[in-house]
């Protein structure tokens, strides 16, 4: 390692590539924080790599200067476990969408989660395929119309962060394109993370499915409709009135403060519990019923794959020293022809 | 250790015993699949090669664990030929058959040479295996089968519960170890040396004395079986075979595949990284290599054969020697990973061991099926070259080239094996590492950190004379850049449709696949130069077709052999070869697919001899067709 690292700046990470994302699609905004944490992380632009799989939001390593890999669809997570267990001295990134990391990538996803490969992954959720014009995805909620359901979607759809708590993932965390500084605060706090960080952002298609997230950003409304997460601290939300979330016995409930309800009856967040049950609860909350929580889910600390992989690697070379082919070769019954 | 002796301490032959010599021999064990017969099999394989023989294999397995006890879906056979001479095949017709109960019996007698030794344990064989085996009388009372071999008829389950009785087993337990008492019998009757498999049978449950015990009373009372009693009058025995001076070991293709890219890692001064996942027959590349852990070998056992694909596209962009293998189902999962290899021109290895298909096909058989999937099974115009191993031993050193072939040329590379390569083994003369020849690799050296200049004058697809592009990884400073499965620019790699340029990057790609027949080596032919008769072959069939052709050519027959080793690009003097001959033969184990490309590549009226039965050929067939070609 060098003694002192170049200074970065945003602008070090810009690429020479035009970017082809839509006029004011979310992914920009992403784009522009990631670009704005990377120079703070205290590791050589060179040891960066980008992967990503197919869709609009998986051109985005073409976006940064860095090493990068734009694969194949839903791959991403195989391939950058390639390069992680390999190359453990580099940081390497996914980006992957709703479409690519829980339809056709969904298998990959589960065992990079439940590996805890140390990755960091960015999932673009825009309740759309928007790369071939705009199919629902398997976040599109029930009965939405798309070209390939003009009479209402019939598919289930699927909570991208609670697939990745019953996958075992170690950190899980939630942002949005617009709210740009918790956005940076998400990055960051993914970066730092050992393990695989799960990102979960909700990002505006504005061609194919404008304003899904309106709800979360309109802010008129929002306040009644998002709740941030903070470690240690209440669940508490609310536009005008002061509301929080409170535990009926398993079952959570939105409560007013005051009238005899105070902080200290709601539910505490704790992004550290060992059990993964609360961030699970949090992960189910659903507009419009519930708030939908923004911020870190789940942030533990468990054994890192690579680390593991490279560390039985270490282990049996200090054990049997480095393998030598002449005695690999000789091992096991050998005969000698004269 | 008397008290091992079963029959008696001292035990002394009924009627004297005749000793003859044989230049070679071809046994084969049959069973249940739970009878052990895998294991003596190798175990009379190991001795044979250590005494000096050669040694060929043939395993043959069912796909399931346990089939139903006493069906003849349930039969696991393995045979060898051990020989003063050398061979290439496990042999044609057997000279010897072990067949421990009645289906075993059923689904190999037809390969018994006429006049050839039979041994049963007709302890198996009442009622209900006979029912099982779909024979409605005993076929040990047949008196066709009687006067066509010498039939031993020995109570194996019985004989070998009295050598073992006393120890405290169950019945189970007991007969468990009925298969050495088998192997006691046969090496008896083949003069072979007891103690290298004594010895294993300690070391191997060095932790279950009685076991031990056990297994050491059946094998010597098989052994004293044949000594003693008067229904075997003679053993056999075959000298050591002329092999080139040398160190010798067994070897499986397997255990080959996986040296072999082992070795190759370090020849190139990387590590190596395996993503794999399990299948028939190419599992035990995987095992092997999950060992070699201090050899800096990294396995990644991914969730499915696609993420095995993708897993090594990943690692060879980091910089590894990058691997998977797999069989045929598994490959067609790869093909999408493997066409972004392609587009990406990475150095990769696939290791293909075919077995039957289509689909699950035949998973523990083998085939040749998936040479045009090799060449063809991608979207696109995706080209991948591919080479064959011919036998196990060939595995390792055609696996060294594969790699070198792969990193010169940056490009993924198809390694061709098959089921009877990968189980089957074969004496391999050990090489010494520091013989073997070093793998250049070269990896474009960034800029200091606080150099000059932008990061984009680094130029990832600008070819050297062999067409091939740098190398460049990342944790270089200065040579950040972007791949991927779009189409590239040429020169600098950026994402680009145009269609002058897509053109232009095919035919990159398929010239640069093609230019490698200037650096492989050139087509040999076993035989005349020119003539009447020309063989081309390919893969596992070496052996049969070698065999076949040498005999051929023993009878005055005009007959050459041209094996072929490099199937993409093929040697470049093959064209040539090709018209020498009057008539081309092919023989393939599949419907006739290098019959379709050298036919359509070289417009020549190739003929094929196909076989699609999940074995190897065997040498009459081959002697059979060459006759018939040159007669008519």
């Amino acid at each position: 390692m060098t003694a002192t690292l170049p200074v970065l700046t945003p602008k070090d990470f810009a690429s020479d590539q035009e970017i082809r994302w839509c006029p004011r699609c979310g992914d920009y905004s992403i784009l522009a924080q990631m670009k704005k944490v990377l120079p703070t992380l205290g590791i050589p632009k060179e040891n960066f790599v980008f992967v990503s799989g197919i869709g609009c939001s998986s051109r985005f390593p073409y976006y940064v200067d860095t090493y990068g890999f734009h694969s194949i669809h839903g791959r991403a997570p195989a391939i950058a476990t390639g390069i992680k267990t390999s190359r453990p001295d580099l940081q390497v990134w996914v980006i992957t969408g709703d479409g690519d990391a829980l339809s056709i990538g969904g298998n990959h996803l589960m065992h990079m989660l439940r590996r805890n490969v140390n990755l960091k992954v960015i999932l673009f959720n825009n309740q759309i395929y928007g790369l071939t014009k705009g199919q629902y995805s398997p976040t599109s909620p029930v009965g939405v119309k798309t070209k390939s359901s003009p009479y209402g979607s019939v598919d289930n759809a699927l909570s991208p962060l609670c697939y990745a708590i019953g996958s075992e993932a170690t950190f899980v965390a939630r942002a949005i394109d617009v709210d740009i500084k918790h956005l940076t605060m998400v990055l960051e706090r993914a970066a730092q993370h050992q393990g695989t960080a799960f990102v979960e952002v909700y990002q505006d298609c504005n061609v194919f499915n404008h304003d899904a997230f309106l709800y979360a950003t309109d802010k008129s409304v929002k306040g009644d409709h998002i709740l941030y997460l903070e470690h240690g601290k209440p669940l508490t939300f609310g536009q005008t009135v002061k509301k929080g979330i409170r535990l009926n016995g398993a079952t959570p409930e939105v409560v007013e403060l005051g009238k005899g309800i105070s902080e200290d009856d709601l539910l505490f967040h704790d992004e550290k519990s060992a059990d993964p049950s609360l961030a699970f609860l949090l992960s189910r909350f659903k507009h419009p019923v519930f708030p939908e929580p923004l911020g870190i889910f789940r942030n533990v600390v468990a054994p890192v794959y690579d680390d593991q992989v490279n560390k039985q690697l270490e282990a049996e070379v200090a054990k049997k020293g480095q393998g030598d082919f002449d005695k690999l070769f000789h091992s096991g019954d050998t005969w000698i022809v004269e | 250790m008397s008290s091992t002796d079963v029959l008696s301490p001292e035990p002394t032959p009924a009627a004297p015993k005749r000793r003859e010599e044989r230049d070679s021999v071809v046994i084969r064990f049959c069973g249940d699949s739970g009878d052990g017969m895998q294991l003596v099999g190798t175990q009379f394989t190991n001795v044979s090669a250590s005494f000096g023989n050669d040694v060929s294999t043939l395993p043959d397995f069912p796909a399931e664990i346990r089939a139903p006890q006493g069906t003849l879906a349930g039969v696991s056979g393995f045979q060898l030929n051990f020989s003063s001479h050398d061979i290439f095949t496990p042999g044609d017709e057997v000279d010897t058959l072990v067949a421990m109960n009645p289906a075993a019996l059923k689904t190999n007698l037809p390969d018994l040479k006429r006049g050839g030794t039979l041994i049963v344990n007709t302890d198996e064989f009442d009622k209900g295996n006979l029912q099982k085996a779909g024979y409605a009388t005993s076929p040990l009372e047949d008196g066709d089968i009687l006067s066509k071999y010498q039939i031993h008829k020995v109570a194996m389950t019985r004989l070998n519960r009295d050598a073992v009785s006393g120890l405290g087993l169950s019945m189970k337990d007991q007969d468990r170890s009925r298969n050495l008492f088998a192997l006691g019998l046969v090496y008896w009757l083949y003069d072979r040396d007891r103690t290298p498999t004594e010895q294993w049978i300690q070391d191997k449950f060095k932790k279950k004395p009685d076991v031990v015990e056990a297994n050491l009373r059946a094998l010597r009372g098989g052994f004293n079986y044949g000594f003693s009693t008067e229904s075997f009058t003679t053993h056999y025995a075959v000298p050591k075979a002329k092999l080139s001076s040398g160190e010798y070991r067994k070897i499986t293709g397997n255990e080959a595949v996986a040296w072999g890219l082992a070795a190759a890692a370090r020849l190139a001064g990387k590590s190596l990284f395996f993503g794999g996942y399990p299948i028939t027959p190419a599992s035990d590349i995987l095992h092997t290599l999950s060992e070699l852990k201090n050899f800096g070998i990294r396995t990644f056992q991914a969730e499915d054969e696609i993420a095995a694909m993708a897993s090594v596209c990943g690692a060879a962009f980091a910089g590894e020697i990058a691997v998977t293998a797999s069989s045929g189902p598994g490959i067609c999962l790869k093909g999408e990973a493997m066409g972004l290899g392609v587009m990406t021109e990475l150095p990769m290895i696939i290791v293909n061991v075919q077995r039957g298909g289509p689909s699950t096909g035949l998973p523990t058989k083998t085939e040749q099926s998936d040479l045009l999937l090799s060449f063809y099974g991608r979207n696109g115009d995706s080209p991948i070259p591919i080479v064959a191993a011919s036998s196990p031993g060939d595995c390792f050193h055609l696996m060294i080239e594969a790699v070198r072939m792969a990193v010169d040329f940056m490009t993924p590379v198809v390694f061709l094996s098959d089921g009877y390569i990968a189980n089957g083994s074969e004496p391999w003369s050990i090489p010494k590492f520091a013989d073997l020849k070093p793998i250049e690799v070269k990896h474009p050296s960034g800029r200091p950190a606080d150099a000059e200049g932008t990061a984009d004058d680094f130029l990832p697809y600008l070819r050297n004379e062999k067409g091939a592009r740098p190398w460049a990884i990342p944790g270089t400073p200065g040579l950040e850049h972007r791949i991927g499965g779009l189409e590239k620019a040429d020169i600098t790699g950026n994402v680009d449709y145009s269609a002058n340029n897509h053109h232009k990057m095919v035919m990159n790609r398929i010239n640069k696949v093609a230019g490698i027949a200037n650096h492989i080596p050139l087509q040999t032919v076993e035989g005349p130069e020119s003539g009447k008769l020309l063989i081309i072959s390919w893969g596992g069939t070496f052996g049969a077709v070698r065999t076949a052709v040498q005999q051929s050519l023993k009878n005055g027959k005009s007959v050459a052999h041209a094996h072929l080793r490099y199937m993409n690009p093929f040697p470049k003097n093959l064209g040539e070869i090709v018209k020498r001959y009057e008539k081309v033969l092919i023989p393939e184990l599949n419907a006739g697919q290098l019959s379709l490309l050298i036919r359509g590549k070289f417009l020549v009226d190739a003929q094929g001899l196909n076989k699609i039965q999940g074995k190897p050929f065997l040498v009459s067939e081959v002697v059979r067709k060459i006759d018939e070609m040159l007669e008519s």
